[in-house]
């Protein structure tokens, strides 16, 4: 018995030691591990985190940061779940990435509660700034307000001024459309009607049908992932394109393009925060990147979690704690962003990390070099301009 | 709200193509279970590897997608029998929950192992130039491959029909499920039938994958997200029954294609509903025969 308490007491002081001279950090990414979101975010967001710790060398030297992954299968309560175990039973610090909105929205909610950190690359509904802003939530990478803003502006401008939306019937899409909307009334044009399909959704012939038959001259595609592609490919089909109408996708992301080929996708004009054929060190992340990911390029989701842990890790290593999650989110909002893959930048007091936006437009077949050569860029939105003004997003964390 | 006639038929329309994928697939798992008893979970990853083949025949061996409509159904056909020697023959003798079980763990298996090969976000299938094109039908536009779907598996779906019910083959087959001691005193080989019966099940759900490939994402859950509502379709129709999986797959097409026209919101859930009605009503689906 003596023997037994000896070894407990010695175990304990060992693990104490060790915990003195170290300091742990748990980084949970939390995404679609499996689903339609898989490849723009999924284990790719995982081998995004560890490069961003990897690269910051020497500065983490006493710390241990660990990065753990989950799939939230795309679903609200499965997420929440996720999350409530890994902070109170697995001491998580910090929750990255969370596509699909509905359920990034959930997970703001229980971060907040806990004190957490919450870093957002995958989702897109501008609310987690807005009414839904959080003193613990930074919204990295994009969102509906800014997608809407660069894709819907230069298509009312060159002419596209009646729209019909297809919206995935979730979060998400109810906020793009609603942003996108904004955008179009603003600018003189009208919305002429829309359609909300099931997610995921398989057959878009249907609503693709009724946008036809609505006559507006774009068809504004506020889905994500296959449900973009699919409805991409069955409006080729249909001759959509053809008969005068053309296709606004609203949340296109690299990988959607590779799994639609050029033939189909070429000229398909949407915006993005990042891409990895625009300078040197965006391509050498991407050469790596791709190596541990079976050939597939980064996202800007990827990127979105590479930066955005970089930020957060010299925070806490400043303030030499991660246990006060708002602590540490304020940390990063008074320091400037700096990093190989966003450049520099800000994070606003609504938690909205601001640089600028990209208007990109898909190669044809014989321009491109090969596979992942797929954008070209046709206008680049200043950062003041990219993102929703910071009055106007309804948070109180800023009107107070 | 008002009804736009031209716009209700094109709806009637697309319902119909849809259903003709639900007749397809549906058609396969009635087989599979009317013969063999097995209740075939790994249906939607059979589709979707059909798909996939057709998208190797195309990439690796330059066969384009007629070429496909015989050969991966073939193939697909071939993995299927290897299935049935290596795991499910042994099963027969069960409850129906552990074919059940088996196919619905090879189903994931499979689903796995193609996206850690080949990621989610799928793969680029063209339509065969033969197909392209539109046609103006007055009310609507019809997609040449559309139509071409509906017509093709409207042959597939009844010579099916026709060969279990209405050939000396089909007699021995269904004889086999009846008693296949007695069918076996007659001299036929009862196992290897059984086998065959398998593959060609499968095959048909491989065909309706390659069928898909040129409209549909070719990605490892496509088999996973419509399976689902096949499986709905088989029960509606009556387990086992094939008459019943083919009208149902059709009849169901055109219910949810006017769902998606009047109340969009709800295309995704109207099929279990009327699952359920049909369930408390008439238990044995709409086409069975009570056991």
């Amino acid at each position: 018995m003596k023997l037994l308490r000896t070894a407990i007491l010695s175990a304990a002081m060992v693990s104490a030691g060790a915990a003195y001279g170290q300091q742990t950090v748990k980084i949970g990414v939390l995404n679609d591990m499996a689903g339609t979101y898989a490849d723009l975010a999924g284990p790719g967001s995982v081998i995004a985190a560890r490069m961003a710790i990897e690269d910051l060398g020497d500065l983490t030297k006493g710390w241990k940061f660990e990065v753990v992954g989950a799939d939230h299968q795309n679903k609200p309560d499965i997420g929440s779940n996720v999350v409530r175990q890994w902070i109170d039973v697995d001491k998580v610090d910090v929750i990255v990435d969370v596509p699909t909105s509905s359920v990034a929205l959930a997970v703001n909610e229980i971060v907040k509660e806990k004190n957490k950190a919450f870093l957002v690359s995958g989702a897109a509904a501008s609310d987690l700034t807005g009414p839904r802003c959080s003193p613990n939530t930074v919204h990295w990478t994009y969102d509906t307000w800014a997608l809407a803003n660069g894709t819907g502006n230069a298509i009312v401008k060159t002419g596209g001024d009646s729209w019909f939306f297809l919206t995935a019937d979730y979060a998400f899409g109810h906020a793009l459309e609603r942003d996108t909307m904004a955008v179009v009334n603003k600018n003189g044009g009208k919305v002429v009607g829309s359609v909300r399909h099931p997610f995921p959704g398989q057959d878009f012939s249907s609503f693709l049908l009724q946008a036809q038959a609505s006559k507006a001259k774009i068809i504004g595609l506020a889905n994500a992932g296959a449900d973009t592609t699919n409805a991409i490919k069955q409006a080729a089909e249909f001759g959509i394109t053809q008969k005068g109408q053309n296709l606004a996708g609203l949340l296109v992301f690299l990988t959607d393009i590779h799994g639609l080929g050029l033939k189909t996708a070429q000229g398909l004009i949407f915006t993005e925060a990042w891409y990895w054929d625009m300078n040197d060190a965006n391509r050498a992340f991407a050469k790596r990147f791709a190596a541990a990911n079976r050939g597939v390029h980064p996202s800007m989701v990827h990127a979105g979690v590479y930066s955005s842990v970089q930020h957060y890790v010299k925070s806490v290593i400043a303030l030499k704690s991660a246990t006060d999650g708002k602590a540490v989110i304020d940390h990063m909002k008074a320091n400037k962003t700096k990093d190989a893959l966003f450049g520099e930048g800000e994070i606003r007091k609504d938690g909205r990390k601001i640089h600028p936006m990209y208007l990109f437009e898909v190669k044809k077949p014989e321009e491109s070099k090969g596979p992942w050569d797929y954008y070209k860029l046709r206008a680049t939105i200043p950062a003041n301009e990219a993102f929703r003004p910071l009055a106007d997003g309804k948070c109180p964390l800023v009107s107070g | 709200m008002e009804i736009n006639l031209p716009a209700l038929f094109g709806q009637l329309l697309i319902g119909l193509i849809n259903g003709s994928f639900y007749a397809l697939l549906s058609l396969g798992l009635a087989v599979i279970f009317g013969m063999l008893n097995i209740i075939n979970f790994a249906h939607g990853a059979q589709y979707m590897m059909g798909a996939f083949v057709a998208y190797f025949l195309l990439q690796f061996a330059g066969l384009n997608y007629w070429w496909a409509l015989i050969v991966a159904p073939v193939i697909v056909g071939g993995v299927g029998i290897l299935i049935e020697r290596s795991l499910l023959q042994w099963l027969y003798k069960l409850d129906h929950l552990y074919g059940l079980l088996l196919t619905f763990g090879l189903a994931l298996i499979i689903q796995g192992l193609f996206r850690h090969q080949y990621g989610s976000s799928g793969l680029p299938y063209q339509i065969p130039p033969q197909l392209t094109g539109v046609r103006d039908l007055g009310f609507t536009f019809l997609p040449n491959y559309r139509a071409w779907v509906v017509v093709f598996s409207l042959v597939v779906c009844f010579g099916t029909w026709y060969m279990i019910e209405k050939t000396r083959l089909g007699a021995y087959l269904r004889a086999a499920t009846e008693n296949p001691t007695l069918v076996r005193a007659f001299g036929i080989n009862v196992p290897r039938m059984i086998t065959l019966t398998y593959g060609f099940g499968v095959a048909l759900a491989a065909l309706a994958g390659v069928m898909a490939a040129p409209i549909y994402a070719v990605n490892p859950t496509m088999g996973a997200d419509i399976i689902i509502v096949v499986f709905a379709v088989v029960v509606i129709g009556g387990m086992g029954s094939i008459m019943g999986a083919i009208v149902t797959g059709f009849g169901l097409g055109v219910v949810e294609g006017l769902t998606k026209y009047f109340f969009p919101e709800a295309s995704n859930t109207v099929i279990f509903v009327i699952m359920v009605i049909v369930l408390v009503t008439r238990p044995a689906g709409l086409f069975g025969r009570a056991a």
